[in-house]
């Protein structure tokens, strides 16, 4: 058993850490959730006009439904990435499991913005892209809707979280016992219907945390839009950015915030609810 | 002395007469470099209760895979009931398993566990829910149809995988050492419940067990497996009474290999003599410590083998007494009827039908 002082000197720095780094900084956000800005300055009165607006200007809810349907693109195409990749690295990669577990791995390791500006240059008028479709006579001039389009946030969002999909699906599939495949041929299943009764079945824990990873990372996303989204893809994480920076509006920003926030925890509990469902240990 | 039961004798003279399920021509399994099968060649009658015994690494799993098609012989074939098995994937094989850790699907219910393979081999929609209770009911295993495998023992598990596996109506059930993760006392209980349902249904069982007792048990044949060749296969009264090599005479049961010169007919070793008629030159007996008797309890017949030999030994087991024995330097064990303490020298005996010439 650890001593009473023990325990103390163990806890009290997390405790600590969480308290002025994470709980403070919500409780404060919350505060001003409920305050305004009178003449460029935050007057700390009470109200929920913030919230209000929320629903008034169809400009948050049209963001937030885009912001949606791109998280929703990126948590679909990443799935349809992902889950080929991991079945086949699961059961038919053989000893090159490892060397494309690593490959898989290493673009974690690459800065986030670098591979940002990576899609810059291959969707841009002069890119990679466009060079290629000019050279093999596809197009004649260079096509300006790759870059500066909810497509091209799509685009790189799902590469980026592509291996976030891939790594619970991975594990999930991992730890199905082969016997339960073997069994299901013995049974008298072919490849097909042991996937769609077997395996799909009991790798939906590892594609639920996988969607998501993907769509709450989009969800919270400002950077693809800035770097290749352009105007037209705007997303929520921008409104609350430019609310806290140059429009000067942190009591809205902050309601954003809240809003995105109970959003988020809202999908968690549901998500876990449904995970503890399908996992049958 | 090879008093086989009737269900053996009806396996053998099954094979003997062409009625023969299944066919293992010649079959080889190499993983590698690592040799696991060398050039068996088998034949399963149809009904019979067929047991592969062997230590770990024997090759007596992999057999059992290459038959269900979860392994592909690297040379030989197999055959079922005159159609070539071994090219067929698993799926399409009328081959069914129950696994060594029943491999239940843990998302389905008892129920459904039982009748996928009824759905997936596309039985009639109507016919399903007669076939998965019967198969139930076979198991005693109605009343849990609702719950998931993870709330059952292990003992229900182990019906339910039986119910699963039996259902699609095989003409082969392979059970790949399905007793070895129960209890001793269900195991025995499982053993005469496997036992009866084999005889009921009359599909042909191929069982796969390390354990010599569940072997004896339970089969009509046994094929004792080393090192992935067939050491012998024969019944279990005759693979007891009469072993070919001194690998089985030590495998199942208990022995004393007895190292003799023999010449002119007469078989020597140490103080110990008797008349065999196999050429001259070295030759390797196993008598068993039961055939051995003491010449105070029990008349010596004319031809027997009297020695004296000192009890160095004596444990008592409720119903016999087991004695190790030193007879002029050659050390022997014994077993007699209980009958008190023994002490010093005595004479003892075996008839030398009971000493049976074995390969090394």
């Amino acid at each position: 058993m650890y001593s009473r002082a023990y325990k103390w000197i163990v806890s009290t720095p997390p405790i600590l850490w969480v308290t002025i780094f994470l709980l403070i900084p919500y409780a404060l956000m919350l505060a001003h959730s409920f305050w305004l800005v009178r003449d460029g300055m935050i007057a700390h009165e009470w109200n929920l006009q913030n919230y209000a607006k929320l629903f008034q200007n169809p400009v948050y809810l049209e963001v937030l439904f885009r912001t949606m349907r791109i998280a929703a693109g990126v948590t679909l195409l990443s799935l349809l990435l992902g889950y080929p990749l991991a079945y086949y690295m699961s059961f038919h990669a053989g000893v090159r499991k490892d060397l494309l577990y690593q490959l898989v791995i290493v673009p974690l390791w690459v800065s986030y913005l670098v591979r940002g500006y990576a899609w810059k240059t291959i969707l841009g008028s002069e890119g990679v892209l466009n060079g290629f479709l000019q050279y093999i006579h596809v197009t004649k001039e260079p096509v300006s809707f790759f870059l500066y389009s909810p497509f091209a946030v799509v685009l790189m969002l799902t590469h980026i979280y592509t291996p976030f999909v891939f790594l619970p699906l991975y594990a999930s599939l991992e730890h199905i016992p082969r016997n339960l495949v073997e069994a299901s041929h013995d049974l008298g299943a072919g490849s097909r219907a042991t996937f769609f009764r077997v395996i799909l079945p009991l790798s939906l824990p590892g594609l639920l945390a996988g969607a998501t990873f993907a769509f709450l990372l989009t969800l919270g996303d400002f950077l693809a839009p800035l770097l290749v989204g352009g105007p037209s893809s705007i997303m929520i994480a921008n409104i609350v950015q430019s609310l806290f920076g140059t429009a000067y509006d942190w009591p809205l920003g902050a309601a954003i915030s809240v809003s995105i926030l109970l959003l988020t925890i809202s999908l968690l509990f549901f998500t876990e609810r449904l995970e503890k469902r399908w996992s049958f240990r | 002395m090879t008093q086989t039961g009737p269900s053996a004798e009806q396996a053998l003279a099954g094979v003997v007469s062409g009625n023969v399920l299944l066919e293992v021509r010649n079959v080889a399994k190499s993983f590698g470099p690592r040799e696991v099968l060398k050039h068996i060649s088998l034949e399963i009658a149809a009904g019979e209760f067929l047991t592969l015994l062997g230590e770990s690494g024997s090759g007596k799993t992999t057999l059992l895979r290459l038959i269900a098609g979860f392994e592909q012989p690297t040379s030989g074939e197999l055959w079922m009931g005159g159609e070539r098995l071994d090219t067929l994937p698993p799926y399409k094989r009328r081959v069914n398993t129950v696994f060594q850790n029943y491999a239940l699907f843990p998302h389905l219910t008892v129920q459904e566990n039982v009748a996928y393979g009824l759905q997936v081999s596309g039985a009639a929609k109507s016919e399903i829910p007669g076939r998965v209770n019967e198969a139930l009911q076979m198991v005693k295993m109605q009343e849990f149809a609702a719950s998931r495998p993870a709330k059952l023992s292990g003992g229900q598990q182990q019906r339910v995988a039986l119910a699963r596996a039996l259902v699609n109506r095989p003409k082969l059930l392979l059970l790949d050492e399905p007793l070895s993760a129960l209890d001793a006392n269900l195991r025995k209980q499982m053993q005469g419940e496997l036992k009866s349902l084999q005889r009921e249904l009359g599909i042909t069982f191929l069982f796969v067990t390390h354990d010599q007792d569940e072997a004896m048990a339970l089969s009509d044949r046994i094929a004792l497996l080393k090192d992935g060749s067939l050491e012998q296969v024969a019944s279990p009264r005759e693979i007891y009474a009469r072993p070919t090599t001194s690998y089985t005479a030590e495998f199942i049961g208990q022995t004393n290999l007895l190292r003799t010169y023999i010449k002119d007919e007469v078989a020597t070793c140490g103080c110990l003599q008797w008349a065999s008629t196999l050429p001259d030159g070295g030759a390797l007996f196993s008598v068993r410590p039961e055939s051995i008797h003491l010449s105070n309890d029990a008349a010596a017949s004319s031809d027997a083998v009297r020695f004296r030999a000192v009890v160095r030994q004596q444990i008592f087991s409720g119903s016999s007494e087991h004695l190790e024995l030193d007879a002029a330097g050659q050390s022997l064990r014994a077993r007699i009827p209980a009958r008190g303490a023994l002490s010093g020298e005595h004479e003892f005996w075996f008839s030398p039908a009971d000493a049976v010439p074995v390969r090394e």
